[in-house]
């Protein structure tokens, strides 16, 4: 096992930027995910973690070694992709032992390393099978057993469950961090989907345009992020973002809506923070969809009156669309029993705990 | 307008068969989605509505007029791809336009008529650039005019939204539903993502092999899910199938697993009447519950009866958390708030909504049996009964 760094690591296709001095830690033993959406960066980032591709500036290091002369093969660094590379005519013994095999370890401590990852995998029941006559998911359950025996000390994964049905892999999910945690690899995981990120992953690394945007632990990517980018990539349905201003009356301080006359009342410590902001006139308000509670009446003051737009049922909960100002939306998560119609006004309870602020310039939250 | 029945419907390709006598009618102005994983046959259906195959067997009506024989042009139905198939080298004004000029309309009327659907679409800006030149969603709302611009009986789409990102994916979904309502039109929609078409859909019909396993509105396909595949196509993480001995003991009828038990009480019951009349061979049933119908507690609850089990990993979500729980022989997710903490290898304990609880053959995967109320079915603790 090692953890890797990368120091100010550039890299640069023609003119195009692909990654922009990116300094990152992954430490020893732990699960690791680079997410960003598409040509963000994060493959050429994983690319040259593996050696396949040669960063024009700055350093890779595993552990305290530098790698960048390196070469790929020597690098002790294992793979799994979107599509497996399996051997259709071998057995899934076979293909799991197929790194030991090359390596000429020998047959007795081949077939008991394959039980050991085939228990893991439970694929224990298959091994004999054809490895071509299984189904897409098994399939790339053998291409990860088949990376895992030979114990790299680095182990990259680049999207590997996108081809899967989404049932398999939100089983595939759990077992894979499981599977982490047992025998305690470092992995580094590639994807564009949040929710595999968040839910594996003890530190989430999120990319924009080759720029590292925020690194942290997922409860960190999630309610603290650092910028618009961030707040918005995270979290699905995506956090509301209504643009508003700071106003200062009778010692307190307000933000109000610019498109609307939605106004929340804030607390000293961000009143005096907003106070001093050169950029307080051009403002945005974020808050998660879980964190607004809808009630019939205006009970207190603070609540936001709206206006149902339309509802969106999943089964678990309803997402329910209102209309906020004239021209603001807001998304609300409530209860899966939730009917109420459009043209219905609701008064919305905003929990200041998870109310983020946002210079509307900068992208940058304030505080 | 149109209504759209498919009667008996099956295609093959060689010796594959890709749909299997489908029986479906999809009504006047109505939202319906396809829901299936990949190969399910869903294409291959859209295919044949559209008439770019014919079936094996079977018919399909459009409007009461059958149509198997009909050109696919002579069917008047919009088709839309996930491969949006824009021509790359006129500007959006003409890629919108280009069905209205091959019937030969008016220039004035088709000028008239891209400013209404760009308007709906909110790419009025976008009519001079070429495709090349728009993002991603920008080019899909302009695939969506170009078919909305001739008024066709029916639009058909497949997986349109699936090569966009997340969040235009989501923006995408509420333009698809708004639009929808507003025109009163068929509207097919072919999905792999069963949050697209639990939040659209009027309808949903789920299909798998070429069966179309349930047809039903969305509320009942999530919560009277017709069989264990449904069950696990809606609904994300999946519904939890526990398999449970079925017990039949001097009149008394238990459900064990080796981390809980269920005890039918009374011969009145419902599940009695299938399970030792109507189906008295079967050995075993799925007990099926949703995520988010679990509860876990650190502690052992006083009020109610709940199971032991033990953590094995979680996965938090930023707006909950799914839990991995050991519970007897097999892992189970549970959908917990994010506030709650739990360690991996912690013990804990589990409790049901016992007015959510499935029944399935475990054979069939049929659902045989759902409470409605906690009281329908006694919670008992592994091992204390024969």
């Amino acid at each position: 096992m090692a953890s890797v760094r990368l120091e100010n690591l550039r890299k640069e296709f023609g003119s195009v930027v692909a990654v922009k001095e990116l300094t990152l830690h992954f430490p020893d033993g732990k699960f690791a995910a680079i997410l960003g959406p598409s040509g963000c960066g994060k493959t050429t980032t994983m690319n040259m973690i593996a050696g396949l591709e040669t960063p024009t500036r700055g350093s890779i290091y595993f552990d305290d070694r530098r790698m960048n002369d390196v070469p790929p093969g020597k690098r002790d660094v294992g793979f799994v992709f979107q599509n497996y590379a399996i051997f259709t005519h071998m057995t899934v013994a076979e293909n799991i032992g197929f790194g030991l095999k090359i390596r000429g370890v020998d047959e007795a401590t081949i077939r008991r390393e394959v039980g050991k990852i085939a228990e893991l995998l439970e694929l224990t029941d298959m091994l004999h099978v054809n490895a071509g006559r299984l189904s897409v998911n098994d399939m790339q359950k053998v291409a990860l057993g088949r990376s895992m025996i030979v114990k790299p000390r680095i182990f990259l994964l680049d999207e590997p469950f996108s081809n899967l049905d989404a049932a398999f892999r939100a089983y595939m999910r759990g077992e894979l961090k499981r599977i982490q945690r047992e025998i305690g690899q470092t992995m580094i995981y590639v994807t564009h989907d949040q929710v595999e990120a968040m839910s594996m992953a003890d530190h989430i690394a999120v990319m924009d345009f080759g720029v590292l945007q925020q690194f942290g632990t997922p409860d960190e990517i999630y309610n603290q992020p650092v910028n618009l980018f961030v707040a918005n990539f995270i979290g699905s349905p995506n956090m509301n973002f209504i643009p508003c201003y700071f106003r200062s009356e009778d010692g307190r301080g307000y933000l109000v809506q610019k498109h609307g006359s939605a106004r929340i009342l804030l607390d000293d410590r961000r009143r005096q923070l907003l106070e001093r902001h050169p950029g307080n006139q051009d403002l945005i308000w974020g808050a998660r969809p879980e964190h607004l509670t809808l009630h019939a009446e205006p009970s207190r003051p603070e609540y936001l009156q709206a206006t149902v737009r339309f509802l969106e049922p999943l089964g678990s909960k309803t997402v329910v669309h209102l209309e906020l100002g004239d021209q603001d939306t807001i998304k609300v998560i409530a209860h899966p029993s939730y009917r109420e119609k459009a043209g219905t006004t609701q008064w919305i309870e905003i929990n200041p705990k998870y109310l983020h602020v946002f210079d509307a310039k900068t992208g940058f939250v304030v505080r | 307008m149109a209504n759209i029945r498919l009667e008996n419907v099956t295609k093959c390709f060689g010796r594959v068969t890709a749909l299997q006598s489908v029986n479906l009618e999809i009504h006047h102005g109505e939202f319906f989605c396809v829901l299936g994983p990949p190969g399910a046959g869903k294409t291959t259906l859209l295919r044949l509505i559209v008439g770019l195959e014919k079936p094996d067997e079977g018919n399909i009506y459009i409007d009461d007029e059958r149509v198997n024989e009909v050109h696919p042009r002579d069917r008047d139905i919009a088709m839309i791809f996930q491969n949006l198939a824009l021509y790359p080298d006129k500007r959006v004004f003409d890629n919108i336009a280009f069905p209205l000029r091959e019937r030969g309309m008016p220039a004035e009327e088709i000028k008239a008529r891209v400013a209404q659907v760009a308007r709906m679409l909110h790419i009025e800006h976008l009519l001079e650039r070429k495709p090349g030149k728009l993002s991603g969603g920008e080019r899909q709302r302009v695939a969506i005019a170009r078919a909305l611009v001739r008024t066709p009986r029916a639009y058909l789409m497949d997986e349109p939204l699936a090569n966009l990102d997340a969040l235009l994916r989501l923006e995408m979904r509420i333009e698809l539903k708004r639009l929808q309502e507003q025109l009163e039109e068929t509207l097919v929609y072919v999905t792999s993502d069963q949050v697209e078409a639990m939040s659209m859909a009027d309808r949903i019909a789920v299909l798998y092999k070429g069966v179309v396993q349930q047809c039903d509105t969305p509320d009942n396909v999530y919560n009277l899910p017709a069989n264990r595949r449904v069950a696990t196509i809606v609904g994300s993480p999946p519904m939890n199938f526990l398999t449970c001995q079925v017990q039949r003991t001097d009149g008394q009828l238990h459900l064990v697993h080796s981390g809980f038990g269920f005890q039918v009480i009374g011969s009145d019951h419902p599940l009695w009447d299938c399970l030792c009349r109507a189906l008295p061979a079967v050995q075993e049933v799925l007990v099926g519950v949703r995520p988010e119908d679990i509860r876990l507690y650190p502690e052992q609850p006083t009020d109610i009866i709940a199971f032991p089990a033990r953590v094995a990993v979680s996965e938090p979500l930023g707006a909950e958390t799914i839990v991995d729980v050991q519970l007897g022989r097999d892992i189970i997710k549970v959908i917990t708030p994010p506030t709650q903490y739990f360690d991996e290898k912690q013990p804990v304990w589990v409790a049901f909504d016992m007015a959510k609880v499935h029944v399935m053959d475990a054979q069939t995967g049929a659902r045989i049996y759902t409470t409605g109320a906690p009281e329908q079915l006694q919670c008992i603790l592994p091992g204390t009964c024969a």
